[in-house]
């Protein structure tokens, strides 16, 4: 070596077996290769092993795409299975007719008057969140209507909106349906059903008309409290609990692919 | 950018994806179940994704953090136990031959962070830098890795399948 030449690291070693070297380094490595028969030993193996795996792999990276994987193919599906979820869920959620809802409690929830103007998506999620913390700590009456008696509750719920109405299946997240209640919300009516885990935490699920055009998750947390908000063929849809966003984001994935369209087409 | 822009962009990251995630997996299904939901992802988050020449270290990050989601407990666990049949199932007859077959089933024996340097770099010829983005890390942490895991590699390979068929329950 001569002098200024910085000394052979195992980091010039490892681009040695990449082929990564050039010119002068390439030399030096060369040299102090020689000098070491131990060290070029090991490292002309790493070489091999390093060309015997991509030897082993090639034939994977060779094959054609297959059509599932064919970016237009997942465009398509992409845009269908949106389409079909979101149709799921508004009609399992309740997805309110709106002339039926229309002039309910209407005028008094039009929002603050001056306030900065805000995206549809947003006053869903407010509201969802205020009923979420005006119904969740609520012991004697956390619902209007008990799971106990879910069929009655969803036929009348059904039967105010106008449309068949089903609960999301939030089970295997250890969530159980408590029951629901109708509230004022939007420019009309919206619907709440309350859900509760073993450790007695609560989670709600609401739905209200909602102007704007269809938009995908958005997150938001206010007071404690963390909601994801969609809005879809005029509705907007919410699912509130006291839970990170990490905990919560599946359980808004599953209400919103939960499909179940037949049973909410019955 | 334009919808058909985007399409050439990732189809062509596709055939490294593949051959990434069955190195990973080691089963073509499962393999391009990953890739499939890597897409999807990449897709859905397309007007988040980093500067052009990041591209490739973006995807290939989706893929292995989809990898490390759903097979973390495998992963945390070792895959010696699955390793056994596979590797008797293909007797190592001659020599280069042993060295040839092996080197992917040997490979699995390493901790998937090093599995995924080897991988990246090795085989994905992902520049130290790059390789250092996609994972995560910096730079040196990717070289001692990169050194580490090689050798692992090696030392499985020159002590023959001893340690291969290793049980760890």
């Amino acid at each position: 070596m001569t002098a200024g030449e910085a000394p052979i690291g195992e980091d010039d070693l490892q681009a040695w077996i990449d082929g990564r070297l050039l010119g002068p380094r390439l030399a030096q490595v060369e040299a102090y290769l020689d000098e070491q028969g131990g060290v070029r030993e090991r490292a002309a193996t790493d070489r091999r092993l390093r060309e015997a795996l991509r030897t082993r792999l090639a034939a994977r990276a060779a094959e054609p795409i297959p059509a599932r994987l064919r970016i237009a193919h997942l465009r398509a599906a992409r845009h269908a299975g949106r389409l079909r979820r979101l149709r799921a869920v508004a009609a399992a959620v309740g997805l309110f007719a709106l002339g039926g809802a229309a002039g309910w409690g209407a005028a008094a929830w039009r929002g603050a008057p001056g306030g900065a103007p805000q995206p549809p998506s947003a006053a869903v999620a407010r509201d969802a969140a205020r009923a979420y913390r005006v119904f969740v700590v609520e012991v004697a009456h956390p619902v209007e209507v008990a799971a106990s008696n879910e069929k009655h509750l969803l036929q009348w719920l059904s039967k105010r909106l106008g449309r068949p109405l089903a609960a999301p299946d939030l089970t295997r997240f250890g969530y159980r349906l408590m029951g629901g209640r109708l509230l004022p919300g939007g420019a009309g009516a919206a619907a709440q059903l309350m859900y509760e885990d073993g450790g007695g935490r609560r989670l709600t699920v609401y739905a209200q008309a909602a102007k704007g055009d269809e938009t995908a998750f958005r997150f938001r947390e206010e007071g404690g409290a963390a909601t994801f908000v969609w809005i879809d063929q005029g509705f907007g849809f919410a699912v509130t609990a006291s839970l990170d966003r990490d905990e919560l984001l599946p359980i808004a994935e599953a209400i919103y692919k939960q499909g179940w369209p037949e049973r909410a087409r019955s | 950018m334009a919808r058909d822009d985007t399409a050439a962009l990732l189809e062509q990251q596709i055939p490294a994806l593949r051959r990434y995630a069955y190195a990973l997996v080691r089963d073509p299904d499962a393999a391009d179940d990953l890739v499939q939901d890597c897409l999807e992802r990449a897709l859905s988050r397309w007007s988040l994704r980093r500067p052009d020449g990041e591209l490739r270290a973006w995807l290939f990050a989706i893929l292995r953090n989809l990898y490390l989601d759903r097979y973390r407990q495998l992963v945390r666990r070792g895959r010696h136990v699955e390793l056994d049949t596979d590797m008797m199932a293909q007797p190592a007859t001659q020599e280069a031959g042993a060295e040839m077959g092996d080197v992917l089933a040997a490979l699995q024996q390493l901790p998937e962070e090093q599995q995924s340097v080897l991988l990246l770099v090795g085989v994905e010829d992902f520049s130290y830098e790059e390789a250092a983005r996609a994972l995560g890390l910096p730079v040196g942490t990717v070289m001692s890795r990169l050194s580490r895991g090689r050798s692992r590699l090696r030392a499985i390979l020159e002590n023959g399948r001893g340690p291969t068929l290793r049980r760890v329950k």
